[in-house]
């Protein structure tokens, strides 16, 4: 438990790592990856559950992460942008995201990336319905949102 | 403005009793906490008045989709997602299903919560409108036991509902609906992901020989609270369905509805939308020989 009034201790995995940090507990996990444990790659877009910039893995399952609050992270699995490559190898998103130019801006991507992993995850050969589904809770202001789908396309060929 | 989180509590139980506790030592002093879809949101517009939260997304008891006696129970934590994958609700139930699948984005339906869905008492909400035309029972529990409450009679006004301080959903139930009963649902809304709706509609119907048996029809963003409309549901029953038909069951729908202006749409978009929708439940009846 930690000293400070408030706050309290969450011991959680991260990108495969288990880890402890202090946090109120109504602390959105959002800032919880950001500001304790650096990891910037998951973005703020609306903090209201709108737009999926902020999307992560926990417990293999897409979330908002500015929808979570800590206290429910105690035990959790989270897989943030970070952790979706191999090491130095892309991912076959990230890949295809790059190789089809579905990245403009940045600022929706990751949350794209871990939307794309996620469906791919469940739905390993998605329909054209299959992809926009589960592309839809994610805002972009940019591409117009075709050559995202196309490398979610692009990435299942692989 | 951003909430000031050292003001705000959120305490976990470790038990349901431990949280029925908490709410009889201090009636409405504690307040559940699910998926957090709904006061998350809040509490980041510095919208969230109530203070002191308890988690209960963790409790095994309020988890789960069952069946006993003919009866299927969904645990209040069920997650939109969770009834989508349910085959035993896509059998009987369809609508919850389609309901689901229509609320927010995937994020949103792997933490937003049957019973949340209830709780926070939106008549705008995606799934009541589907509990009301299947004739849901809310399971209530505190620590001094359980009760059911028809669904119907749930909601007593905006955002008010029957449900005493002490008091947490555990559950719905629903009887199952009639073999070859005709399912119907559809919400408007300016998108298909992630908008609330401007209308949303719920039927069911049963046909006796070549005319309707029962029919029941439900609508949210209407009216205060989301609406069984049983008086266009008596004007269709035991009623062969054509045009005259029809058109008299479309005006009772207009009277029984009290839509209003607001941000999403108007008042009388929101009569002709109802209205277009009864059209195209009832023609895909007559469609198939009811």
């Amino acid at each position: 438990m930690t000293d400070a009034p408030g706050r309290i201790s969450v011991s959680c995995t991260v990108n495969g790592e288990a880890l402890t940090f202090d946090a109120h507990p109504f602390a959105r996990m959002l800032d919880v990856l950001r500001e304790s444990l650096r990891l910037t790659g998951t973005k703020e877009g609306c903090g209201e559950g709108e737009c999926g910039a902020c999307s992560v893995l926990i417990d293999g399952e897409l979330v908002n992460s500015c929808l979570v609050p800590a206290a429910q992270a105690e035990g959790a699995r989270i897989l943030t942008v970070e952790g979706v490559a191999d090491d130095e190898r892309l991912h076959a998103v990230q890949q295809a995201m790059i190789d089809c130019g579905g990245a403009q801006c940045g600022i929706c991507t990751p949350g794209m990336v871990l939307a794309a992993v996620s469906l791919l995850e469940r739905t390993p050969r998605p329909t054209d319905a299959d992809i926009r589904e589960g592309l839809a809770g994610n805002l972009c202001r940019c591409t117009g949102y075709m050559k995202i789908f196309d490398a979610v396309v692009r990435a299942c060929e692989r | 403005m951003r909430a000031y989180l050292p003001s705000y509590e959120l305490v976990v139980p470790r038990t349901l009793d431990e949280a029925l506790a908490l709410l009889r030592d201090g009636p409405g002093v504690w307040r559940p906490f699910a998926g957090g879809t709904d006061l998350m949101v809040l509490l980041e517009a510095g919208k969230l008045e109530h203070r002191k939260f308890f988690s209960i997304r963790h409790l095994s008891e309020l988890r789960g989709v069952g069946e006993s006696d003919g009866r299927v129970r969904i645990g209040a934590l069920t997650t939109y997602t969770g009834v989508r994958r349910s085959d035993l609700l896509a059998r009987h139930f369809p609508l919850l299903g389609l309901a689901a699948r229509e609320t927010g984005g995937i994020a949103i339906q792997n933490r937003g919560t049957v019973g949340g869905n209830i709780a926070n008492a939106s008549p705008a909400a995606d799934t009541p409108p589907a509990l009301l035309v299947y004739g849901a029972e809310v399971e209530l529990v505190s620590a001094s036991g359980a009760r059911r409450v028809p669904y119907s009679e749930f909601h007593t006004g905006y955002k008010r509902t029957v449900m005493r301080a002490d008091e947490l959903i555990a559950a719905v139930h629903l009887p199952r609906p009639g073999e070859g009963a005709r399912h119907y649902y559809r919400k408007v809304g300016t998108r298909r992901a992630q908008a609330i709706s401007k209308v949303c509609f719920a039927a069911l119907a049963e046909a006796v020989g070549d005319a309707l048996g029962e029919v029941r029809i439900a609508l949210g963003s209407v009216a205060p609270v989301v609406l069984r409309c049983p008086r266009t549901e008596a004007v269709l029953k035991g009623r062969r369905v054509d045009g005259e038909l029809l058109r008299a069951a479309s005006e009772e729908l207009a009277r029984e509805i009290t839509p209003i202006d607001d941000l999403r749409s108007t008042a009388r978009y929101r009569t002709r939308v109802a209205r277009n929708l009864l059209g195209e439940f009832l023609s895909g009846l007559s469609g198939r020989g009811v």
